[in-house]
């Protein structure tokens, strides 16, 4: 079987806002959300600013009891999978449990949670064989990320295959891919799916810090986030969420579902070169897109709109350019390409998902968000990144893409129903 | 089903043949041996691999018993180079996948370059539950007694869950489409049912199972949290999943790596088959209290729909087993209501090595493989008092001999995690 | 006089990035790339950061990224360690 998987549902939680409305806004407002950590104190580390989220559980409805047991990350999906539940009308209708499954995103799971009790069993690190006496019964949860999975699939009644995708920073873009799979081929017909991760902890900083990875422009957070722009000089660590409704075409047809879109093409590969290096010819990124576009039998210049990995790296944004141009030709030069982590920062195994929802909004709204702090383009980046200020623009068709350690490239096409074949 | 107009590509959803999906390799760390065949003959001889933690003191934790491999130089089977970037569990997969591709007399860099293979036609899918942990421990550590910039610029990816995928892919030059999965201990199965997937579109060799290893003092800490190790000291008895005095599991670390070919491929080359992974579905069980039975039994049915196959035609179940009382009945329900009471041989040679999280289910499809190959069922170690009412054909203590063709494996990952595999003796269908 | 060795540099490398029996620091390997001689980016972070640490110097960002060979990399370290005196 190969059936077509529609978007009927969106949630996010990200950095400036909670809710997909909040996100649009801040997003069309070119606006940033990058600001001095306020998490821990970070004047002992290298780079300081993060993409916080100012999240109150309770007020995002949480019990009291859910906030305690939940890790913020497990948090985050809950609340990002009820809001997706509620925007697809689907809370309301009968799911059936068996044809529901679940595929959540996370590069780090609990990880935040685990350095908190680390600190409490270890006393701050004295011990090496840390103290059990205290461990609180939560903290299995955090120590194996799977339980954002099982959070999430008693959150909806889901009672189909659930699981959580763990491909570090593509985790975002290929836990939808995963659940795109199991709709086409029969497996199931609905599945919630995406990314959470709540990274912004200081073992993630430190680690980081140690590759020069994110950005030291501590004395400037709001325009840390420069991709693309000849200044740039490493990501914005960042945390959120966003979880889809994807549902099997006719199924949601049948339901009058509003249909934000379909996911037409989805690939992935591995570079096989280096944990964190990139080759600068982006070939293993651009053979992901070319079968994305093969699937969704899109020829490249019918592709409105990119929304590029743009973490930041002078590495990446190389890579990721050079993978456009060999994949879309001459229309690579013509077709707006922006990156939304210049103002949501890079969350790691979320970003993929919350970039998928901007890519979907961007459809609904008929506009596509900029790339902020882009005020000197690299000579070597020459495409149109949407500077600065969002743009009107009709989107039927998107390509968005994801880049992570390990050697993953991931690539996600996603078309307008009427377009679809 | 429809034929698509285009080609199928590694990685599209478009293919709708369903080619049949081999293992044509098995690498094994365990702790009862480390290699397929000393693994294998430990486990037919009932050798365990449980005992007291012996790398640290660990008086002061409830529960002491692990399954741990001893005497594991890495620097024997893994390059200098690799020492200072990876954790225990990514060195115990690479030497597992090394095995694993030797095993198969496949070179994925020579296949790559080969007719009907390509840059993109071999892949790495595998579970992994608790990332490199060991290593974030030392790290953060380090960080908290001695400062940021202590901490190892490898802590950057040496921890994260996707770690054994993506050195694996470097190492062996695996370019195609290839993934994590973690469903605690259920994601070994799902890896493998992810992999065969892969193969369906459009891969033709991919390697999968999975690895885990975090009994360092945080590490046993954290699986204490769970509430469901045992806490027994004597390792002959710590672990006994369906018997009365089931009180719990030991952790233990290690996993499988496993060869998986497209079979055409496969025979294409000339390679050895042990069998096929003929059937695979995973589910989710309600939340407790919800009233909706649990899905164990579900998966297994949706599994053996999958191979075409029916219970009648399953000659053993390799078992979750749990090891607590109210688990093991689940299990053992679903079992009787598949099978029918002491309707199929039963097995868990999981009692040798403890639980391994995301490795332990591919270990047993390793297990499964080599019983289908020799004709034996592997014993489950210990159980003395069977629970009468369970019904369950245990194969205890000693190896049962006789010809088998299907195997069922099953897992199960807490939360609700269940997933099953079956696996076809090569040639039988 | 210089604070850090050919034969300290190798033995730092040696633990921050592993031995590999085909390569061994010798003077003839002075102007050789890291890069050829096997080590990484993430080799010289770690190596950069250890040598800071122990040798008490303060190495910048734009200058650990600019070295090339084992030369240029004691070269800069006993040039900062001089600066720091």
């Amino acid at each position: 079987m190969n059936r077509s998987v529609a978007i009927t549902g969106i949630g996010v939680i990200a950095p400036g806002g909670v809710g997909k409305k909040a996100f649009w806004d801040l997003l069309v407002s070119g606006r940033t959300a990058t600001r001095t950590i306020s998490f821990f104190d970070p004047s002992r580390f290298r780079s300081q600013v993060a993409a916080e989220v100012d999240f109150d559980p309770q007020r995002y409805g949480l019990s009291p009891r859910e906030a305690r047991r939940l890790d913020r990350a497990a948090q985050f999906a809950v609340v990002s999978a009820r809001e997706c539940l509620a925007d697809s009308g689907l809370e309301f209708v009968k799911l059936d449990p068996h044809r529901t499954g679940v595929s959540i995103g996370s590069a780090v799971g609990g990880t935040t949670s685990l350095e908190r009790e680390y600190l409490v069993l270890s006393d701050s690190g004295k011990l090496w064989e840390v103290d059990s006496d205290y461990v609180s019964p939560h903290l299995f949860d955090a120590f194996v990320p799977s339980s954002l999975a099982a959070e999430v699939a008693w959150t909806v009644g889901a009672e189909g295959p659930a699981t959580v995708v763990s491909t570090g920073c593509t985790s975002g873009l290929d836990s939808v891919g995963y659940a795109r799979d199991l709709i086409a081929e029969g497996t199931v017909d609905v599945m919630i799916a995406g990314g959470a991760d709540t990274p912004i902890s200081p073992i993630a900083v430190a680690c980081f810090d140690a590759i020069k990875a994110t950005t030291p422009r501590n004395d400037d957070p709001e325009h840390a986030s420069r991709p693309f722009d000849r200044t740039r000089n490493g990501f914005v660590l960042a945390e959120g969420a966003a979880m889809f409704v994807l549902e099997e075409l006719e199924h949601a047809r049948a339901r009058g579902a509003h249909i934000y879109g379909l996911i037409g093409g989805y690939a992935t590969r591995c570079n096989a070169y280096h944990m964190t290096g990139l080759r600068p010819d982006g070939t293993e990124m651009a053979d992901a897109i070319r079968h994305s576009l093969d699937q969704a039998r899109l020829a490249p210049d019918r592709v409105d709109y990119v929304n590029a990995h743009g973490s930041g790296t002078k590495q990446n944004d190389r890579h990721e350019t050079a993978a456009f141009k060999e994949t879309l030709g001459d229309h690579a030069y013509r077709v707006p390409v922006s990156s939304i982590k210049s103002m949501v920062g890079h969350s790691l195994g979320a970003i993929g998902s919350i970039e998928i929802a901007a890519c979907a909004l961007a459809m609904e709204n008929s506009a596509v968000p900029p790339t902020a702090n882009l005020h000197e383009p690299d000579p070597e980046c020459d495409l149109d990144y949407v500077p600065n200020e969002a743009r009107e623009h009709r989107v039927d068709n998107v390509l968005s893409v994801g880049s992570g350690f390990g050697g993953f490239q991931s690539a996600m096409v996603i078309t307008r129903e009427e377009t679809a074949r | 089903m429809t034929a698509t107009a285009t080609s199928p590509a590694p990685g599209t959803a478009g293919d709708t043949t369903r080619p049949s999906a081999v293992v044509t390799g098995i690498g094994v760390a365990a702790p009862n041996g480390l290699g397929t065949e000393a693994w294998w003959q430990a486990t037919l001889r009932g050798e365990s691999g449980i005992g007291p933690v012996t790398d640290y003191d660990a008086s002061r934790y409830p529960s002491r018993l692990v399954g741990s491999i001893t005497g594991f130089d890495a620097a024997e089977h893994i390059p200098g180079r690799l020492l200072p970037q990876t954790d225990r569990v990514t060195r115990l997969a690479l030497v597992a996948g090394a095995e694993a591709l030797a095993d198969a007399g496949a070179d994925p860099a020579e296949l790559a370059g080969q007719d009907g293979y390509g840059d993109y036609s071999l892949g790495v899918v595998t579970s992994n539950a608790t990332g490199g942990f060991g290593f974030t421990h030392r790290e953060i550590r380090k960080l908290w007694t001695e400062g940021p910039q202590k901490v190892s610029v490898y802590e950057s990816f040496a921890w994260f869950y996707a770690v054994n995928t993506g050195q694996l892919s470097i190492r062996h030059k695996l370019r195609g489409p290839s993934g994590v999965l973690v469903s605690e201990q259920a994601g070994g199965l799902d890896a493998i049912g992810q992999s065969r997937r892969t193969l369906r579109q459009g891969v033709k060799l991919s390697l999968t199972g999975g690895m885990d290893s975090s009994l360092d003092p945080w590490g046993l800490t954290s699986h204490i949290a769970s509430g469901r190790l045992s806490r027994g000291t004597d390792p002959a008895t710590a672990y006994l999943p369906f018997d009365a005095r089931a009180a719990g599991h030991v952790p233990g670390e290690g996993g499988a790596i496993l060869v998986l070919e497209d079979a055409t491929a496969a025979r294409a080359r000339g390679a050895r088959v042990y069998g096929e992974i003929a059937g695979y579905a995973a589910t989710f069980s309600p939340r407790p209290g919800s009233g909706r039975p649990p899905g164990l039994e579900r998966a297994a049915r949706l599994a053996l729909a999958d191979s075409g196959l029916t219970p009648e035609s399953v000659d053993v179940v390799f078992a979750d087993a749990a090891g607590t009382p109210a688990a093991d009945e689940e299990e053992a329900t679903a079992l009787r209501s598949l099978f029918g009471p002491y309707g199929v041989p039963v097995t868990a040679p999981k009692t040798l090595t403890g639980r391994l999280y995301g490795g332990g289910a591919p270990l047993d499809v390793a297990g499964a493989l080599l019983a289908l190959r020799d004709g034996v069922v592997p014993p489950t170690a210990g159980i003395g008092r069977p629970v009468a009412g369970h019904r369950l054909d245990l194969v205890r203590d000693t190896p049962r001999e006789g010809p088998l063709r299907t195997a069922l494996v099953l897992a199960r990952g807490h939360g609700g995690f269940n997933a099953a595999v079956v696996v076809r003796a090569a040639g039988a269908s | 006089m210089a604070v850090i060795t050919l034969h300290d540099l190798a033995g730092v490398l040696t633990e921050c990035a592993g031995a590999d029996e085909d390569v061994v620091l010798t003077s003839e390997s002075l102007d050789v790339t890291f890069t050829d001689l096997g080590y990484d980016s993430l080799a010289l972070l770690e190596t950069a950061a250890t040598v800071q640490q122990r040798y008490g110097v303060t190495l910048s960002d734009d200058e650990v990224s600019e070295i090339t060979t084992p030369r240029e990399f004691l070269d800069l370290v006993n040039q900062s360690a001089v600066q720091a005196a």
